[in-house]
C-alpha cells in the first residue's frame, strides 16, 4: 500500500487521468487522447509547481468526491468549478485556481462544472499512476492507459507521490473565456467537396452543440451541410480539431479521443488556440465558425504561448 | 509518386501520393513512412509526434512550439530521393477464423446480395492472400485487401450497435478484423479467437501494415478452446 492516497467516495460522471496524450502511437490505431482543455490543465500543474505535463484528474459535469485517507496533500482545481473542502466537519467553499492543503481525514467534494464541461484536479508532486507507452492519458474506448483504461469509481484508491508543501499559491482574478462562441478555423483538407454556397452557409449560420458530444467528438446540429462529391473518402490520418461531415450532414469536430483515421470529408480545422474554449462550451451552445489563414493561426498560437507565460507569472504564493 | 505536401494545421502535414488505391502505391507509402519512423526513433530532433500512413497518404503531427516546419518539410522532401523500394520485413500471418452461423452474423445477407452460397463465400475468403494496407480506427484493426469482386458488398445501411471482438467484416474490396467490441457497419462473415492488440507487447498489433494475411478455417469447438486459451494469457 502506498503512503499517500485518497479513497474515492464517488467517481463522478466521467473522471479520468489525463496528460498531454500519446506520441508515436497513432499508426497502431491508438488515439492521441489527452486532456480536453490544455489551458486549464497546464495552469493546474503550474499552480502546484508540477511539470506542465504532469498527469491530472480530469472530470466532467459532476466531479469526484474524495477522502484523504493517508498523507498530506496540496491540490488545486482549475476550470469553472464548484467544490467544497471539508475539514473537521467544517465546509469551506472552494475557489478554483487557488491551492488547498488537506490533512488525513479531510474531504474534497467536486460538485459541478459551471456552464462548462471540464475541470482539473492537480496534486503537488503528481498522482502515482501506471503509464502506458510513457503516457498517462486514459482511453476509455480502447481501455488503455492508467486505471486499466477506465474512469475512476467509488471504493477505489488514488495514490499520489508527495506530501504536499505548506505554502499555498493562487492565481487571482483569472477570468474564464468559456463563453466566447466564435471558433476560428482553417480550410479543411477536403473543403473542395463542398459547394461555395454551402461553405458560405457554414460560416454564416450558427451550429448548436449536440448533447451527443463526448471526448471523441463534438457533434453539431442545426445547419446540415452536404457534399457535392461524396461523404466518403479513402480513410486517412486525422487530427484533433478537424471538422468532418458524415452523410447525415451534421458535422463532428474531432476531439482528443478521436479514432486514428477517418473516411469522411473534412471541411475545416479548428485552430489549436481555440480548442480549449470549444471543448468547454456546454451542450446546446450556439457557435459560429470564422475562417482565418494558416499564418494568422500560427501567429495566434505564438501569442497565446507568450500570454500563458505572462499569466503564469501572476501566480502568487500566499 | 509524391504529389503534394500540404500543411493542414499549425501542427500537421498531410502528404498526398495521388488518388490511386492499390498495393504497389501503398507499399511506396509504407517505405516512405519507414524513413519518418526511423527519424522519430533516432532522437527525433524534428519533434515529430505521430506519423500515420494510410492507403495513399501520410499524416504527420509535429510539435508547433519548435518552430521548425521548414526543416521538417525539407526532411520530407529529402525522402523522395531515397531508395523507397519496399524493404520492410513483410510477414505472412495466419489468422484462424470460424464461419459458424453463430459468428457469421451477416453471411446470409452477403449471400443474398452476391448470389453466392455460404461455401462459395467462405472459399473465396479463404483463397485470398490479403495485404494489410493500414492499421487504424481502433488499436490493432487491420484494413486488408483485395477481396474478389464477386464478394463485393456495400456497408450495412444501419450499423450494428455491438460487433463482438474478433469479428471479421467485409465491405467493397476490403476485409477488417475488430480487435474490440465496437459499433460497426461492416458485413460480418466470421470470427477469430486471436488477440489483435496486446497492450503488454512492445509491438502490440498482431499484424502490421504491409504484412500478408491468410485465413484458416476452424471449427466452433476449436474456436471455443482457443478463445479460452487466449483469454488466460
Amino acid at each position: 500500500m502506498k503512503k499517500n492516497n485518497f479513497k474515492v467516495l464517488r467517481g463522478g460522471i466521467h473522471s479520468t487521468f489525463q496528460d498531454d496524450g500519446y506520441d508515436y502511437a497513432q499508426h497502431l490505431g491508438i488515439s492521441t487522447g489527452g486532456v480536453a482543455d490544455q489551458d486549464s490543465f497546464k495552469l493546474a500543474n503550474k499552480i502546484v509547481n508540477n511539470e506542465l505535463n504532469c498527469p491530472v484528474l480530469e472530470f466532467s459535469i459532476q466531479g469526484p468526491h474524495l477522502k484523504l485517507q493517508k498523507g498530506k496533500c496540496r491540490f488545486v482545481i482549475t476550470g469553472n468549478v464548484m467544490f467544497n473542502v471539508i475539514q473537521e466537519k467544517k465546509i469551506i467553499k472552494g475557489v478554483p485556481n487557488h491551492s488547498y492543503i488537506l490533512n488525513e481525514g479531510d474531504v474534497l467534494d467536486i460538485l459541478a462544472t459551471i456552464k462548462s464541461n471540464y475541470g482539473y484536479l492537480a496534486v503537488e508532486g503528481g498522482f502515482s499512476i501506471e503509464k502506458y507507452r510513457d503516457c498517462a492519458s486514459t482511453l476509455t474506448q480502447s481501455k488503455l492507459g492508467p486505471n486499466r483504461g477506465g474512469k475512476i469509481s467509488e471504493g477505489q484508491f488514488i495514490n499520489f507521490n508527495l506530501n504536499g508543501s505548506n505554502v499555498n499559491s493562487s492565481l487571482k482574478n483569472h477570468l474564464f473565456n468559456f463563453n466566447d462562441n466564435i471558433i476560428r478555423v482553417l480550410k479543411g483538407p477536403q473543403m473542395n467537396y463542398f459547394m461555395q454556397k454551402i461553405i458560405k452557409d457554414f460560416f454564416a449560420k450558427p451550429f448548436i452543440i449536440s448533447n451527443m458530444t463526448n471526448r471523441m467528438g463534438i457533434r453539431l446540429e442545426g445547419n446540415s451541410i452536404y457534399s457535392i462529391k461524396s461523404h466518403n473518402i479513402a480513410s486517412e490520418g486525422i487530427i484533433k480539431g478537424s471538422i468532418q461531415v458524415p452523410g447525415d450532414g451534421n458535422p463532428i469536430i474531432l476531439m482528443a479521443d478521436h479514432p486514428s483515421i477517418g473516411g469522411y470529408p473534412k471541411i475545416a480545422t479548428v485552430i489549436l488556440a481555440d480548442i480549449p474554449k470549444l471543448a468547454q462550451l456546454p451542450f446546446n451552445s450556439k457557435i459560429f465558425f470564422n475562417e482565418i489563414s494558416l499564418s494568422d493561426a500560427e501567429k495566434i498560437f505564438k501569442e497565446k504561448t507568450e500570454l500563458t507565460k505572462t499569466l503564469f507569472k501572476e501566480i502568487k504564493y500566499c | 509518386m509524391l504529389k503534394d505536401i500540404s500543411q493542414i494545421s499549425e501542427q500537421a502535414f498531410l502528404i498526398d501520393f495521388g488518388p490511386d488505391i492499390n498495393i504497389e502505391l501503398n507499399q511506396y507509402v509504407l517505405a516512405f513512412s519507414n524513413y519518418i519512423f526511423e527519424e522519430m526513433k533516432n532522437n527525433n530532433r524534428l519533434g515529430i509526434k505521430n506519423c500515420v500512413p494510410s492507403y495513399n497518404k501520410i499524416l504527420i503531427q509535429f510539435e508547433p512550439q519548435l518552430n521548425n516546419k521548414i526543416q521538417l518539410k525539407n526532411f520530407i522532401l529529402s525522402i523522395v530521393k531515397k531508395d523507397t523500394k519496399f524493404i520492410a520485413k513483410r510477414k505472412t500471418i495466419e489468422i484462424l477464423v470460424c464461419y459458424d452461423d453463430e459468428f457469421a452474423l451477416d453471411i446470409k445477407d452477403v449471400s443474398n446480395q452476391t448470389k453466392l452460397n455460404k461455401e462459395d463465400i467462405i472459399n473465396l475468403h479463404l483463397s485470398t492472400d490479403f495485404y494489410v494496407y493500414m492499421i487504424g480506427f481502433m488499436p490493432g484493426l487491420p484494413f486488408m485487401g483485395d477481396l474478389n469482386d464477386k464478394l463485393s458488398v456495400p456497408r450495412k445501411l444501419s450499423p450494428r450497435v455491438h460487433v463482438p471482438s474478433g469479428s471479421i467484416g467485409i465491405v467493397d474490396k476490403l476485409c477488417v478484423i475488430y480487435p474490440n467490441d465496437s459499433p460497426g457497419g461492416w458485413n460480418i462473415i466470421g470470427r477469430s479467437p486471436q488477440i489483435m492488440f496486446n497492450k503488454k507487447e512492445i509491438n502490440p498489433t498482431l499484424v502490421k501494415s504491409g504484412d500478408l494475411v491468410k485465413f484458416k478455417s476452424i471449427s466452433k469447438k476449436k474456436y471455443n478452446e482457443l478463445k479460452m486459451t487466449y483469454e488466460k494469457k
